[in-house]
């Protein structure tokens, strides 16, 4: 059961976790700068078509398998990382903190509003609009929040946590 | 004053700034000081 929990568990929560902020980073490091690029060319349709449904599927769905296998990690210490019950799980509450906001971003924020963005869900020119600004800043927000959260998830473990915090 | 998270280096100063004041805290808060 260890082995599942720990192991597997932790091997599918890099993994997928591997997928969400890598493509979290694409879509800010790569895809916006890109969109920008495109529509002053005129071909900024082939990436709203076919790449960015796409890449949001992937993205939306990897923060699940993320944020659920963390859950199965934490297990029945989840309650002493997220309330800092005990000071040798602060620094992994902190980052289930971080990742769980990230995680709240992508299902109510980015995802309502990208659906709009990109003609899945109904608006007028002016909601879409403003769903691309909030959609925009969700997601750098996202961006920043990421660099604590994964700080604290790499730093959380035995050797690191007392080389880090020194407890 | 412009929204820091319009640019992609202004997001990434945010983000090492977070980190920074979290890591004090957790570590005034674990080790007690």
């Amino acid at each position: 059961m260890e082995l599942v929990q720990y192991g597997l568990g932790r091997w599918l929560h890099i993994l997928a976790g591997v997928m969400w902020v890598g493509l979290l980073y694409y879509f800010n490091f790569v895809q916006a700068a890109a969109m920008k690029d495109a529509q002053a060319d005129g071909t900024a349709a082939g990436i709203a078509k076919h790449v960015a449904p796409r890449a949001l599927f992937w993205f939306r769905w990897a923060a699940v398998v993320t944020w659920l296998a963390g859950m199965m990690l934490l297990g029945d210490k989840a309650d002493e990382a997220f309330l800092f019950k005990e000071r040798a799980y602060m620094p992994i509450g902190v980052g289930a903190w971080l990742g769980t906001i990230m995680f709240f971003n992508v299902w109510a924020i980015i995802w309502p509003n990208q659906r709009k963005i990109l003609g899945l869900a109904p608006a007028s020119e002016e909601e879409k609009a403003s769903a691309r600004r909030v959609a925009f800043l969700a997601s750098r927000l996202n961006v920043a929040l990421s660099m604590p959260m994964l700080f604290f998830m790499t730093a959380s473990g035995g050797l690191f946590r007392r080389a880090v915090f020194g407890a | 004053m412009k929204n820091p998270l319009d640019s992609l280096w202004g997001t990434v100063l945010c983000g090492l700034a977070l980190t920074a004041v979290l890591y004090w805290l957790v570590r005034a808060a674990m080790t007690g000081g």
